[in-house]
């Protein structure tokens, strides 16, 4: 019958509206097994495209003829022959826009909340691999917190809101993407921030971000109070914003903590990690609205598509924050843990500007879900 | 890279995934059963998916080389040869092997040269078998010689022609080594 394309956005605003759709995914089984578009009805065929080069026939009855098909693989490519196909076969079905890699780089701004004298928060939900960026806009200034690779979206976003990026911050060293701190910082201008504790190697230039420093976006003052909580990493820090919002970075999720492994550390920063999480996070207010930098499961999405929480039923309902006894929260934090996010070291190494492979090496170290949490 | 022979080689290079499997499924109808193709590709993903494929399609894959951006996959065509008869009658198994590799014996790997330069028994000598009567001078007649290919086919058949040719102490190893779980050599990349 007829091929349609959807494009990312289209498919993001399917999981957030809860719709359903049955993904035909044509590609490799172990990449399919690893990680997939997830959505709360979504519904999965998964035979690889080099299976069906003969024709679809065999696979027809599978598919439902109820209910709006998407066809995805890696790239696009596959995707677009096998949807042919089954056009050809009279049903009418979608492609993905750009397969995976597309999938993994797109980012769906939500407005999460606003701000003192009209200022707003973002929140930049990359659907595809579950990290989350956040920009704070007030009078004319932005403020951009964990970004990813992909620059211009941020840049462009400041740009349709007419506002100039001036701080750009990351809570942590990243493992799991490739930050775009550095590079939206030395394009706009704006001073980048990190935790000195985890910069220690880091080749380039930037503004050393204590606890307790306060930053001002805005002349309206909306202030950002950085947190030291160690944990996940050494240096990694949480932000409280306009006294409102608890930018948590991976210390503390919906529904898990962060994994305190990626730096081959585990042993020694659970201490800290159990400090930040049950001493200095209880210390606020449970008012506070936590922002993580990743959510784990599609689960985590508000109706919104927002990922975000008050502190005080985290305290509540989050399993990781109600572990008294040390031995058994060492054990959960420190064995079994999920596999180690996709070219985790390497991500380290680029974060530090110690290596720079080409665009589409990034592109491929980021293939995959993020893992950055224990439950 | 002249030990990776292949009887055909496809060039899929600047093309994208689909386009590099599509080619490789068209071009194997021309190989023959047991033969060796090259498949040379840009495409990254090309070397999870024709893993895949050969898998699925009971091809062999042999591994992938990298020569700049080039990728170059080496399959084997399905062939029926396992289910042919054995007969050569001195036969030894994978174990026996193993424990005679210290002594003073040969082992000849008759399987096409890309198989043996990917995977192999660390002192094994390559002959394929289609070259064996060409090449039979790199043999010496006296010596204990264990005959070793993927699946104990092939080095029967090998193993047969040197008793003709008069070749005394010959071995064929079963089942080869698809079950060779010892340390073998493997094509740095």
């Amino acid at each position: 019958m007829a091929v349609n394309m959807m494009t990312a956005h289209q498919v993001t605003q399917k999981v957030f509206n809860k719709e359903e759709l049955f993904i035909l995914d044509v590609r490799n089984e172990d990449a399919f097994e690893d990680w997939k578009i997830e959505g709360e009805y979504f519904e999965y065929l998964n035979i690889p495209y080099f299976e069906l080069l003969d024709g679809v026939e065999e696979i027809l009855d599978k598919i439902p003829s109820n209910k709006e098909i998407l066809v995805v693989c890696a790239k696009e490519g596959s995707s677009v022959m096998v949807a042919e196909m089954l056009s050809e076969a009279g049903l009418t079905v979608s492609y993905l826009q750009g397969g995976m890699k597309a999938w993994s780089e797109h980012l769906e701004p939500v407005k999460v909340g606003n701000l003192k004298d009209g200022g707003e928060i973002y929140q930049f939900v990359r659907i595809g691999k579950g990290c989350l960026s956040y920009m704070v806009i007030s009078n004319g200034e932005a403020a951009i917190i964990d970004t990813t690779r992909m620059t211009d979206i941020f840049v462009n976003f400041a740009t349709s809101k007419g506002v100039k990026i001036t701080n750009v911050f990351d809570t942590h060293l990243h493992a799991d993407h490739i930050s775009g701190g550095r590079k939206i910082a030395e394009q706009t201008g704006a001073t980048y921030w990190l935790p000195p504790k985890d910069a220690q190697e880091v080749t380039f230039e930037y503004a050393a971000l204590e606890g307790g420093s306060v930053v001002t976006i805005g002349n309206t003052a909306i202030d950002i109070h950085a947190l030291y909580s160690p944990g996940h990493t050494i240096g990694s820090t949480s932000f409280v914003v306009d006294e409102k919002f608890l930018l948590s970075g991976d210390i503390l999720f919906i529904d898990s903590i962060g994994r305190p492994d990626l730096a081959g550390k585990a042993e020694d920063w659970v201490g800290d990690l159990k400090e930040s999480l049950y001493s200095r996070y209880r210390a606020l207010s449970e008012e506070l609205v936590v922002l993580p930098a990743h959510f784990m499961i599609i689960d985590e999405l508000n109706e919104d598509g927002s990922v975000a929480e008050k502190l005080g039923k985290l305290f509540a309902k989050n399993h990781g924050l109600n572990i008294e006894d040390e031995a058994e929260f060492r054990r959960l934090v420190t064995e079994n843990l999920p596999p180690q996010p996709n070219a985790y070291q390497e991500i380290r190494e680029i974060n530090r500007g110690k290596i720079t492979p080409e665009e589409e090496k990034q592109r491929e170290m980021e293939i995959g879900p993020n893992r950055c949490a224990v439950r | 890279m002249d030990l990776l022979k292949a009887n055909v080689v496809l060039d899929a290079t600047g093309l994208a995934c689909p386009i590099p499997i599509v080619k490789t499924k068209k071009a194997m109808k021309d190989v023959e059963a047991g033969q060796v193709i090259e498949v040379q590709a840009t495409d990254k993903g090309s070397k999870a998916d024709i893993e895949a494929w050969a898998n699925s399609s009971g091809h062999q894959y042999l591994g992938t080389q990298e020569e700049g951006d080039t990728l170059k996959h080496y399959l084997r065509k399905a062939s029926d040869e396992e289910t042919i008869e054995k007969k050569h009658p001195n036969t030894a198994t994978n174990e026996e092997l193993a424990s005679k590799l210290s002594e003073n014996i040969v082992v000849l790997d008759v399987r096409e040269s890309a198989e043996h330069a990917f995977n192999h028994i660390p002192s094994a000598v390559s002959i394929p078998l289609g070259e064996l009567e060409d090449r039979i001078n790199e043999l010496n007649k006296d010596d204990e010689i264990y005959v070793v290919c993927r699946t104990g086919s092939r080095s029967d058949l090998a193993a047969q022609k040197l008793v003709e040719i008069g070749f005394k102490n010959v071995v064929n190893v079963l089942p080869g080594m698809i079950k060779w779980t010892r340390e073998t050599t493997k094509l740095e990349n």
